[in-house]
């Protein structure tokens, strides 16, 4: 298949990792964060870690859309998908995830009208063949998915749909980032950038990192080889003594962003003073709420929400995991009390999750297989 | 319920009751000693995952989920703590395809389906012939020669009659098809609302006419694992016939009866050659190996490149981020073959006009027992586990 097969060839991806064996200098250990979820995925299931060099570790960092929202907004969800009369509508990788009292898919059993859409727009056209009902859709995600909720929202106003409001979670992938390097509990060597959201925001807004942080940032795509080919661009920053930030995906990344896309989120959203992200707390200016011109669609403004903050459970270390600073299994519960079919956290939840990725795809000892397979 | 009950088939009864519940923590699971490194340490945690994962299974949830549906974790977990708890007999126990019976000496295979698909006509078939040619191949998996169906239908109040006999046209042209009778049945209708349309449910029973001992409890060390065909191509027709997507491809699904096919199979090889048969249903070829992998104890090791996929599923699946290994399947099979015949199992399934693409994608190791290994395309190494929550929609 075009766009996928060529970035997926083991005779180049064969060839790259011995070039990334080569640049590595010996003795040094270099530790990468991928920040994206959506990269962690494609490292497991691919097997990436197999075709890098030990020296080289890649940390997995906060961009999970659904790891970051705290239990108290799933619950506040749950509240507004439980009044008379409300559809609530959520991408397929929310329904999972648990609030203080259990997850939507455990309110659509008690009886609540929770579906799943792939699109926000799939959520306008719901309200508009229920003209009766008050449709909410669930908006959750960094700047890649915001622009499709503003421009839902901008088709909802210039419809007059009525009925349709949207609960706005999105978040901002920067102050994660910064709240990540000032964390005084990681060393990082350089970053893998996120795609997707690299494709709305450009690459002009990660230049403190190299500048301020002197840390090399390459956004990369999704393909293994192009992780393998940004882990080869840090290594060659490294060894010059660079720091830059660098555009390994440039068929899909323009430098500068998509302007039309950020001024649509421009146009329908307002920057929040400050926003809860699960297990890293409050940060500030780091999510998006709809501006005072679209009050009528917002949520938040419509229902009367509890909006209680609850604390995550105690067991649970999904801060630490978002942050880089543990690795999933080195969780306490990873495993055992947290599974994917029992998640206690979000990282579990999510196909993007470090947690998940690793119980689902890395969950074997790589050195106990590489002997049998010599033997 | 055997149909579907495809359950980590340690079916024998737990020890005994006392099996604490999954997730509790033992003391066996104290965190490993600080100072131990940290591979051992992972090791550590890796083991201690295994020892949870072989616990009894527990319902946690208060209300039945979609999940619980899915053929994946949670429809095991089910079937373990719920049905098999309630149900408890060595016939059900194995949980393989049907339950394997003898009958004033005769030896007999009996096994029962529900179908529930949406949309009931698709690309390829109907609700009709997949409920017919379902119950046929869980006989067929059971090495049995299919013989009498049973029918029973819960039809909603207003549902087209036009629509009902375009569905029992399609049972009746499958019958005939896959060599068995219809010669039973039930009928109930419930109020508007109450159900979608027209649910099936068909048994099936067979006669077991060769001296095969089929289990997927029955892999061992260097055993071949072989497809019949293609895989998920029923499973990636029906999504997209549901039209959520707005996606096109010239998908079918592959419903088929598969008895022919497996007698092939097993008569061309010697006895005892053929470890197990399986149709990839529900779940796809992924939960299969799953099983074979926890039944036997053994490592399956596939190989990604060895996968026959067709370029459409593969586009259809890439777009929606689903694996075609979790994808349904309703007219292919898995087969675990003694590794020395592989070859030979490869060429009589594609000696069969149903078999064509067949192909060897995976063989059977030791170690690590109760896993299955991906070797992706990409040169890596990867777990294949089985399917959590429910990502697919009603397809059988």
């Amino acid at each position: 298949m075009r766009f996928v097969d060529e970035y997926r060839d083991a005779g180049r991806a064969r060839a790259l990792a011995a070039d990334i064996a080569a640049r590595c200098e010996p003795g040094r250990r270099y530790t990468f964060m991928e920040v994206c979820g959506g990269h962690t995925h494609t490292i497991y299931k691919h097997g990436l870690e197999d075709l890098l060099p030990e020296q080289v570790v890649l940390v997995h960092g906060p961009g999970c859309p659904v790891c970051v929202i705290p239990m108290g907004r799933v619950d506040d969800a749950i509240h507004i998908a439980s009044q008379p009369g409300v559809i609530m509508t959520s991408f397929g990788d929310m329904m999972r995830v648990p609030g203080g009292n259990g997850s939507f898919l455990d309110a659509k059993a008690a009886g609540a009208d929770i579906r799943m859409v792939y699109s926000p727009l799939d959520a306008l056209k719901i309200a508009r063949e229920n003209p009766d009902r008050r449709v909410v859709f669930m908006a959750i995600g960094f700047e890649t998915t915001a622009p499709s909720t503003a421009m839902t929202v901008l088709r909802a106003a210039a419809e007059g749909v009525r009925n349709f409001s949207v609960f706005c979670n999105h978040v901002l992938i920067i102050p994660a980032i910064k709240a990540i390097l000032d964390s005084p509990d990681l060393r990082l060597d350089g970053f893998i950038g996120p795609g997707h959201v690299s494709a709305v925001i450009g690459c002009r807004p990660y230049d403190f990192i190299a500048r301020d942080y002197g840390k090399p940032l390459v956004v990369a795509g999704f393909e293994p080889l192009d992780i393998l080919q940004s882990v080869h661009m840090l290594l060659g920053q490294l060894a010059a003594g660079r720091s830059e930030v660098a555009n390994q995906y440039a068929r899909v990344v323009p430098w500068e962003g998509n302007r039309t896309a950020m001024a649509a989120i421009g146009q329908v959203m307002r920057m929040r003073a400050h926003f809860e992200w699960r297990g890293l707390g409050f940060i500030s200016h780091s999510a998006m709420a709809l501006s005072d011109a679209y009050a009528e669609f917002d949520a938040e403004r419509i229902f009367d929400l509890p909006g209680l903050r609850v604390a995550d459970p105690k067991a649970c270390q999904c801060g630490e995991v978002l942050k880089g600073v543990l690795k999933p299994w080195e969780c306490k519960v990873f495993g055992t009390a947290c599974t994917p079919e029992t998640p206690i956290g979000t990282c579990m939840v999510s196909s993007e999750g470090a947690c998940a990725a690793y119980y689902n795809f890395g969950r074997f000892s790589r050195e106990r297989v590489r002997e049998a397979t010599l033997s | 319920m055997t149909a579907e009950t495809k359950g980590p088939p340690d079916g024998s009864a737990p020890p005994d009751g006392s099996a604490p519940p999954a997730g509790v923590a033992l003391d066996e699971d104290a965190p490993p000693a600080p100072g131990t490194p940290l591979r051992d340490r992972e090791q550590q945690v890796l083991d201690r995952i295994a020892r949870a994962r072989r616990r009894r299974p527990v319902v946690r949830e208060e209300r039945i989920t979609l999940a619980h549906g899915s053929g994946g974790k949670a429809t095991q977990t089910l079937i373990q703590a719920v049905f098999l708890e309630a149900f408890r007999n060595p016939r059900l126990a194995p949980l393989e395809d049907g339950a394997t019976l003898a009958l004033d000496g005769a030896r007999t295979a009996f096994t029962t389906d529900a179908f529930v698909v949406s949309p009931l006509f698709f690309p390829g078939g109907d609700i009709g012939d997949l409920a017919v040619n379902g119950t046929v191949n869980d006989l067929a998996m059971c090495g049995a020669r299919p013989a009498y169906l049973s029918a029973g239908f819960i039809l909603e109040e207003g549902f087209p009659v036009a629509d009902l006999r375009r569905i029992t046209a399609s049972m009746a042209a499958a019958a005939a098809a896959a060599g068995v009778e219809i010669v039973t049945g039930d009928t109930k209708v419930v109020q508007r609302g109450k159900a979608d349309g027209c649910y099936v449910t068909t048994a099936g029973v067979g006669v077991l006419e060769r001296p095969v001992e089929l289990s997927v409890a029955r892999a061992r060390p260097g055993d071949a694992v072989v497809v019949s065909g293609p895989i998920g191509e029923h499973g990636a027709a029906i999504m997209l016939a549901r039209g959520d997507f707005g996606i096109e491809a010239p998908l079918v699904s592959d419903t088929a009866p598969l008895h022919g096919i497996a007698g092939a199979l097993l008569d061309a090889l010697p006895p005892g050659g053929v470890r197990a048969l399986r149709d990839a249903t529900r779940g796809g070829v992924a939960t299969i190996l799953n099983e074979v992998a926890v039944a036997s104890g053994v490592c399956v090791v596939a190989e990604e490149e060895a996968l026959p996929v067709r370029r459409e599923v593969t586009g259809v699946c890439e777009l929606l981020g689903i694996d075609p290994l979790y994808v349904a399947c309703e007219g292919r099979f898995v087969a675990v073959v003694d590794g020395e015949h592989a070859e030979r199992a490869v060429e009589v399934l594609r000696g069969h006009p149903l078999g064509a693409g067949a192909a060897v994608i995976g063989t059977v190791r030791d170690d690590p027992p109760g896993l299955v290994l991906l070797r992706t395309a990409f040169g890596g190494t990867r777990i294949v586990d089985l399917l959590i929550g429910d990502p697919l929609p009603r397809i059988c």
